[in-house]
């Protein structure tokens, strides 16, 4: 059955993806799809060592394979207006572009050999076989000094709280104290950072996959000393992001550089086992966790410290306090962070940067903490609900946890959970043990801006640089604009991912949605009162006049508010007007004063069924239950892949992700899809979302929340508890694996 | 990848003949070309076999045995109906590896001399004895969690990652080869070797020889009611086995008569245990026994670095495959297969 976006009733609709057939057709090209004539073919050479300098090259040997045509080394590279490493802000991260031969981690790119062919490429960066003087890295978790950052994430403080802790503890009846440690992630998005690169004198053409079109735009102008205008970015589609699109990367830059080096188009892809180091990750941490609580269960204390690492040149702090600064009341709340340096690549935002891995220790901790109170664990977090967020006291602009808590307890079934471990089992014998944990993350919104315009033949066009990394973008900002018109989805044409459009914010922070579809909205009102204004003002309509009452959009036609049987077409309007057409820009950005007054966050609770085997401790999650609220939902459809999603991350962070480091050489040993598992579609076998109704009037006028990291949060945890449900065995190093079960 | 010359063979004769020094055979290439691709292996002849006809047959042999070609593929063989009643256990261990693409186009011989999966093997960077004899073995005091606990070397603590081996070692399978000096046959259990010192070579073929079948004996259908083969794995499917078992029981009234036993996983070949099969014939089958069996296929099992818990692993496993065989092969291979998590029948568990 076909399906259509209907005027006016678009947003809700669980339309399937505009772009689906496109892609299922392979009709979407992404980056590495473009092949400009006369392209060539580039390939990295990594560092083998994690620290020290490379002594020799061998490019003659490179050079002399057969179709190579240049082997750009720092002794060619082409200089760069900007040094790679200098800061103009936080989070212009330090790249590694060949500008001298020092190595910071492993993996770094130290050459990239330039061919006809990508074989012959691959080979010559073979060839380079280089040497090096190596010095002996440090890579463990705490093995360097350790020190308290600046900030943390998304440049939030370090420390934050509130109440005395210490008093806290003493008042406490019980007090709990466990350390957990998560280990580090790769994000491994299907496509790797690729460039395809073509430069016309000083002007750039890039196909490359970015979340974030105008802010890579910017860097690139920076380091290559061009205006902006000269930098187009193509991003139509990316293979997944993670984060680790946020920000260009130096594999995608040394393409472009390339380019300039031999005058000609050239392709860049970075392979599978190089995407362990220099596109950023997750890094390990350790968190201890101190909680105090009354008798009733009432939080006195709640004290979260994190140590993790960063690399020894830059900054990133994956900020897991910050969780707990949100989600629970406790009289008295502390989160502190420190970091210790290593020689690996710079981590990055990954999926619920902080958060992922915050709510895996927060969410084990309340569960030991309602084993020692003898509290079912969801009413442990009842008893805890913040009615106002906790550290600013500020109230939330709105919050459906409590209805996320009881729909998903009732469909998981939840009330007939015994309280102590191992007191159920399968048919077959298998322990079977139930765990919930409370999912939050905020709603922030970035600043963005769109074009609509809208033209005589009753059709429109809408403009963003938004970004679909899979999320949908190409779909629900296409429902949004429908709907901001009054027009048919099929008569609205939506153009996305390529920078030369109006910034349209970062598809990041789950800001993306409602950035980019606050902007469309703005934009679509901006031009249908362009269109009010011609109409209103001319004697001939029989819109003439109605100023005061206004007018509404519906169905190609704009009719008065007052009085709906009058009313005319678009094309009517602009066709005595004599134009081809209206075009205004609308802006989407948090409104200030709200965002002060209010605290945003979305939320959700999810119930997690594990089966572990008693002799072989092998574990399977049987079933997951999430229930979310997040204001207003654009696409049904599409925001539960996006909780689908989340959670199967949450599976994977609970059981499965796990960088091996040799900790001798600094090398990430599993660096292919084989052997650093990810859940494969048999480990999910029961997966529900339930999207629970939430109206948020502050957080932007489309009452839109972000949804695309959420899922992850809640859900490991609550996979931690089942398996500590069902075994009796609690685990604190992640992830969870069987021989941590074995005793 | 380096530069290579491509033959393709007509006949097991002009593979043969096309071999010489730095040739290797190509079928599917599943494992091949990535370990080209990685730079691990560079050979400068590439014979592809994978268009002689006939090679991929499946035929039951006048004895009753089964002959299965060279290019039979893997996936093909397990979804044999007839292959699959005789032999489960062969057909559980072929479905409960890799994925459903590469099983399509994985081949019999292909598996049997697919290379271990050790990192440090894989890494160029790291040094490895296999790879480069002499250089040492990186994977010694590195990670190594997933690593032998059998027959390990301090040259070489790597394993053998196939499942489909680790049935055909325990039913007294049969390769059969033909090379330059003709044909020949050497039984699966002692095709691949230990790494001792010289673990680059790893099987008993010599340069240029060809594994044409791998051929079952007619006894090796008499396990078939009491039959299973059981990996551990991290993730449900496409990883690699912790350890896996793969058990046949044949059981004369009250009485075991003769057991098999091998894992996998565990050393650089699949490792019989005859010692374990022996104490289990002509006994009556306990919880106690299945032990005592299990201790002994474990008895000389060492770590080799971080990887103590797969010798207790490899000892439940082995327990847990002989409970299931006992208790009889399932009507059919379950949506998981090899899972100890698969449908069983009832009173197979605790």
């Amino acid at each position: 059955m076909s399906e259509r976006m209907r005027h006016g009733a678009s947003i809700g609709q669980p339309l399937t993806r505009r772009d689906g057939p496109a892609k299922v057709t392979g009709a979407a090209r992404y980056s590495a799809d473009f092949h400009p004539a006369g392209m060539l073919h580039a390939v990295m050479a990594v560092s083998a060592i994690a620290r020290g300098r490379v002594v020799h090259l061998d490019v003659a040997a490179a050079e002399a394979h057969p179709g190579v045509v240049a082997v750009m080394t720092p002794e060619n590279a082409p200089t760069l207006a900007k040094s790679p490493d200098e800061k103009d802000n936080p989070f212009a991260f330090r790249l590694d572009l060949l500008q001298n031969s020092g190595v910071r981690y492993a993996n770094q790119p130290i050459g990239v050999v330039i061919a006809d062919t990508l074989e012959a490429a691959t080979e010559g960066a073979a060839l380079l076989s280089p040497r090096y003087e190596a010095e002996a890295p440090g890579v463990e978790l705490g093995g360097g000094e350790i020190f308290v950052p600046d900030s943390v994430g998304a440049g939030t403080p370090t420390e934050q709280g509130a109440g005395d802790i210490e008093a806290g503890f003493a008042s406490a009846a019980t007090r709990m104290e466990a350390t957990y440690e998560t280990a580090a992630q790769y994000h491994n998005a299907l496509e790797p950072h690729t460039s395809v690169a073509q430069w016309d004198g000083d002007r750039l053409t890039l196909h490359t996959p970015t979340q974030a079109l105008w802010i890579a735009k910017g860097r690139l102008a920076g380091l290559f000393g061009i205006p902006e205008g000269n930098v187009h970015i193509v991003s139509h589609y990316l293979g997944g992001g993670f984060g680790s699109k946020g920000f260009i990367s130096s594999p995608q830059i040394l393409g472009i550089m390339a380019a300039r080096l031999v005058g000609r188009p050239v392709k860049l892809v970075t392979r599978r086992e190089q995407m362990f180091g220099p596109v950023g990750h997750r890094a390990s941490t350790r968190q201890t966790l101190k909680l105090g609580a009354k008798a009733d269960g009432t939080l006195t204390a709640l004290d979260h410290h994190t140590l993790t690492l960063t690399s020894r040149h830059d900054d990133f702090v994956e900020a897991c306090g910050l969780i707990a600064r949100h989600l629970y009341a406790s009289e008295a709340i502390s989160t502190t962070h420190a970091v210790s340096r290593a020689d690996i690549g710079t981590p990055i935002f990954m999926r619920a940067p902080g958060e992922a891995p915050g709510s895996v220790a927060v969410e084990s901790a309340l569960d030991e903490l309602a084993l020692a109170l003898d509290m079912d664990p969801l009413d442990l977090r009842l008893k805890n609900y913040a009615e106002v967020e906790p550290i600013t006291h500020r109230p939330f602009s709105s919050k459906a946890l409590r209805e996320c808590y009881a729909q998903g307890a009732e469909r998981f079934g939840w009330g007939k959970r015994p309280k102590q471990p191992r007191q159920m089992r399968d048919e077959d014998g298998l322990l079977v043990g139930w765990g919930m944990g409370t999912a939050t993350y905020p709603a922030g919104m970035m600043q963005g801006e769109a074009r609509a315009t809208i033209r005589a033949d009753g059709t429109a066009l809408v403009e963003t640089a938004a970004q679909d990394m899979g999320q949908g973008a190409w779909t629900v900002l296409a429902q949004i604009a429908a709907d901001g018109l009054g027009l048919d989805g099929d008569r609205v044409e939506l153009r996305i991912g390529d920078s030369d459009l109006p910034n349209g914010g970062l598809a990041g922070g789950s800001t993306g949605t409602a950035t980019s579809g606050s902007a469309v909205h703005a934009a679509t009102q901006a031009a249908l009162a362009q269109l009010e204004d011609l109409a209103v003002n001319d004697r001939a309509s029989p819109l003439y006049g109605a100023g005061n009452a206004g007018t509404v959009a519906e169905n190609g036609r704009l009719a008065r508010r007052d009085d709906p049987t009058r009313s005319e077409s678009f094309s009517e309007i602009l066709a005595r007007a004599g134009k081809d057409s209206v075009e205004a820009k609308g802006t989407g950005a948090g409104e200030p004063a709200s965002r002060k007054t209010y605290a945003m966050h979305a939320h959700g609770a999810v119930y997690a069924e594990v089966k572990v085997d008693p002799d072989l401790g092998q574990i399977r999650v049987t079933r997951l239950v999430g229930a979310f609220a997040a204001g207003r939902i654009v696409n049904p459809r599409l925001v539960r892949s996006q909780y689908y999603g989340g959670m199967i991350w949450g599976v994977s962070l609970a059981l499965h992700e796990h960088a091996v480091l040799d900790t001798r050489s600094g090398r990430v040993m599993n660096p292919n899809l084989a052997e650093y598992h990810v859940p494969v579609n048999a480990d999910v076998p029961s997966l529900e979302a339930i999207l629970v109704e939430e109206h948020d009037p502050h957080v932007n006028p489309l009452g839109i929340k972000g949804v695309g990291e959420i899922g992850i949060t809640g859900t490991a945890g609550a996979i931690a508890n089942a398996v500590w449900h069902a075994t009796g065995t609690r685990v604190r190093d992640f992830p969870i694996t069987l021989d941590k079960l074995l005793g | 990848m380096n530069r290579f010359d491509y033959v393709r063979a007509g006949s097991v004769a002009e593979a043969v003949a096309a071999h010489g020094a730095g040739a290797a055979y190509l079928a599917s290439g599943t494992n091949l070309l990535d370990l080209m691709k990685g730079g691990v292996t560079r050979p400068e002849r590439l014979v592809d076999i994978s268009r002689i006809s006939g090679l991929d047959a499946v035929e039951t042999l006048p004895d009753g045995g089964v002959r299965i070609g060279a290019l039979a593929r893997n996936a093909t063989l397990a979804h044999d109906p007839a292959f699959a009643k005789a032999y489960p256990a062969v057909a559980e261990a072929l479905l409960s590896g890799a994925s459903a693409q590469l099983r399509n186009a994985a081949t019999t011989a292909g598996n049997v001399l697919q290379r271990t999966r050790c990192q440090y093997f894989y890494d160029t960077a790291s040094a490895c004895n296999k790879r480069q004899p002499g250089a040492g073995c990186g994977a010694r005091g590195g990670a190594t969690r997933t690593h032998a606990i059998l027959g390990w070397s301090e040259a070489c603590i790597a394993t053998h990652p196939s499942d489909f081996c680790v049935p055909l070692a325990a039913l007294d399978a049969i390769v059969e080869i033909e090379g330059p000096a003709g044909r020949r046959e050497i039984p699966l259990a002692d095709f691949h070797r230990l790494p001792g010192d010289a673990p680059e070579r790893e099987t008993e073929l010599a340069p240029g020889e060809l594994i044409v079948a791998v051929r079952l004996p007619p006894d090796a259908k008499k396990f078939a009611a009491h039959s299973r083969y059981l990996k551990v794995r991290e993730r449900t499917s496409y990883a690699f086995a912790l350890v896996s078992a793969a058990v046949g029981l044949t059981l004369e009234g009250n009485r075991i008569g003769q057991a098999r036993i091998a894992l996998g996983s565990v050393a650089l070949k699949p490792w019989r245990a005859r010692e374990a099969e022996s104490l289990l014939a002509d006994q009556v089958p306990s919880p106690e026994l299945f032990a005592k069996a299990a201790d002994a296929a474990l008895a000389g099992a060492t770590p080799s670095g971080d990887n103590a818990a797969k010798i207790e692993l490899a000892r439940r496993i082995v327990v847990r495959a002989l409970t299931l065989a006992q208790a009889g092969t399932p009507a059919r291979v379950p949506a998981l297969p090899a899972s100890p998590f698969a449908a069983a029948p009832s009173g197979a568990r605790p």
